[in-house]
């Protein structure tokens, strides 16, 4: 009996990897179909970055969105942009994109056409899109200084002068809030680069691998609120009250997550039941 | 001699004047740090044009001696040559609609995202395979994993609540520990390697590996 259930943990070890993608192929499709509605509870970090976004007035001093996630990261960090572009368009904020990853410009561009088209927001007056600069931190660093020393000109070549929501936006005093939603390093910059030096209010966005190293910066005040993976969307969606793609992620994703554990769970098992097996085979050779 | 001492003297200056700066809100050495910002961003802007040479350096080479995998070359520069074409003699390529806006969304956006979601399906593979709690340390390392995985996905949330709970102390406690410790020690090494830089201590960033 002991030698059959060596042998099947022996032979489960060596399981095609094809049927484990099978099962995650399965686990991620199915809750689209069927969702499971799992509810999602709110934590702190997004709580204070929704906090700090609903404080922001309506046809005020505008929120500058940095758009600085690529297509690879699109569906955690999508989202996020289009939950807090739904966000300050109901408010009425006004709203600065810009993008400081060159592939970044395609999809902060698809983001704002869709948000704004949605909530009937008027361009140059509600919004404006910057586009991409090069440099990462010098461009954080200059627009501290000076915007129009960075960026002269919008995304579609309108002098920033001649945009109505720019009069009087000279630098980040004129800015209460800044948000990055980044899959590489750049929601870091701005906290050492827009933070530090000008006292620049920063939040962050990034992938939940990402989430932990920004933890300490979040401890320390230096960002005001994050939104980790697509579970961050997901709350930031819960709270504005119009669950999205974040959220319908969260069935797939739980799933995925429970499989994973099993499988780790089943491999140790498997691994240990055939251990002494392997040491037996070991001493007889 | 000048050739190697004008770029010691340009780092120096530079250098020592982007750290004195922070301290000094005066008019005109402000007004010196707005150009120089300017120049960066211009010096910065040049790397793409570095890159995209390089780029196409590697891969002509391939082509020309008949690498065994030219073939993905070849779609290197169609595609470079294509997009780089739709942006710049397009008139309006910015456009919702235009032929390079859709090749972005359509191309490259499906592209991406496909690569990137494979990993779910490669995670999930090689933690069956090979996360084993063979040591201690390997054994805090997967029990960690295994709450933070749960205590992140509302499913954790209804095993128990412990679960959440104890996710946010794995976060907000050991991991931000570790973390600070990591930075500081990786900020110190910064200030270190910045300081050699400009001192002229460490030079290999002039080439010829002194």
């Amino acid at each position: 009996m002991a030698s059959s259930m060596t042998r099947f943990f022996e032979r489960f070890l060596k399981i095609d990897r094809r049927w484990i993608f099978l099962a995650i192929a399965i686990a991620v499709v199915i809750p689209f179909f069927a969702p499971l509605g799992l509810p999602v509870d709110v934590t702190p970090p997004v709580q204070r970055l929704y906090d700090a976004v609903d404080e922001l007035e309506a046809g005020g001093a505008p929120l500058l969105l940095s758009i600085d996630y690529t297509p690879a990261t699109s569906p955690e960090l999508e989202p996020m942009s289009t939950a807090i572009l739904r966000h300050v368009f109901e408010k009425g904020v006004r709203v600065i994109v810009m993008t400081l990853h060159p592939a970044g410009y395609g999809m902060a561009e698809s983001a704002i056409l869709r948000a704004a088209e949605e909530a009937g927001a008027e361009y140059g007056e509600d919004l404006v899109y910057l586009g991409f600069q090069p440099g990462t931190s010098a461009v954080i660093l200059g627009l501290g200084v000076n915007i129009t020393n960075v960026f002269p000109e919008d995304a579609y070549g309108t002098p920033l002068s001649e945009i109505p929501l720019m009069e009087g936006i000279r630098n980040y005093d004129d800015i209460p809030l800044l948000i990055s939603l980044a899959g590489w390093s750049a929601s870091e910059a701005w906290v050492y680069f827009a933070h530090q030096p000008y006292g620049q209010r920063v939040g962050g966005g990034v992938t939940a691998v990402m989430a932990t190293d920004l933890y300490p910066y979040l401890d320390s005040g230096q960002l005001v609120g994050l939104l980790g993976g697509m579970r961050g969307a997901a709350e930031y969606e819960v709270l504005i009250g119009r669950p999205g793609s974040g959220a319908r992620g969260m069935d797939s994703q739980s799933v995925i997550h429970l499989i994973i554990i099993l499988l780790i769970v089943l491999g140790n098992v498997a691994y240990f039941a055939t251990r002494r097996q392997r040491k037996l085979a070991g001493e007889g050779t | 001699m000048l050739r190697r001492r004008l770029p010691l003297l340009l780092c120096f200056i530079a250098g020592l004047f982007m750290a004195v700066q922070y301290y000094v809100p005066h008019h005109s050495v402000q007004s010196a740090y707005e150009t120089l910002l300017l120049w960066l961003q211009t010096l910065l802007a040049f790397a793409f044009l570095l890159g995209t040479v390089s780029l196409i350096r590697v891969h002509y080479h391939k082509i020309r001696n008949k690498a065994a995998d030219r073939g993905f070359s070849l779609v290197m520069f169609a595609g470079l040559f294509a997009m780089l074409g739709l942006g710049f003699f397009h008139p309006s390529h910015h456009a919702p609609g235009s032929p390079f806006n859709l090749m972005f969304l359509n191309v490259q956006v499906p592209i991406e995202a496909t690569m990137f979601s494979l990993l779910a399906f490669y995670v999930a593979s090689a933690a069956f395979r090979a996360f084993r709690a063979r040591t201690l340390e390997a054994t805090l390392l997967l029990v960690a994993a295994a709450i933070v995985m749960l205590g992140r996905v509302p499913i954790g949330e209804m095993i128990s609540s412990t679960i959440p709970e104890a996710t946010r102390w794995i976060l907000e406690v050991p991991n931000l520990a570790a973390k600070r410790g990591i930075m500081i020690g990786v900020g110190l090494g910064m200030m270190a390697t910045s300081l050699k830089i400009i001192l002229g201590i460490e030079r290999a960033w002039m080439g010829g590996g002194d």
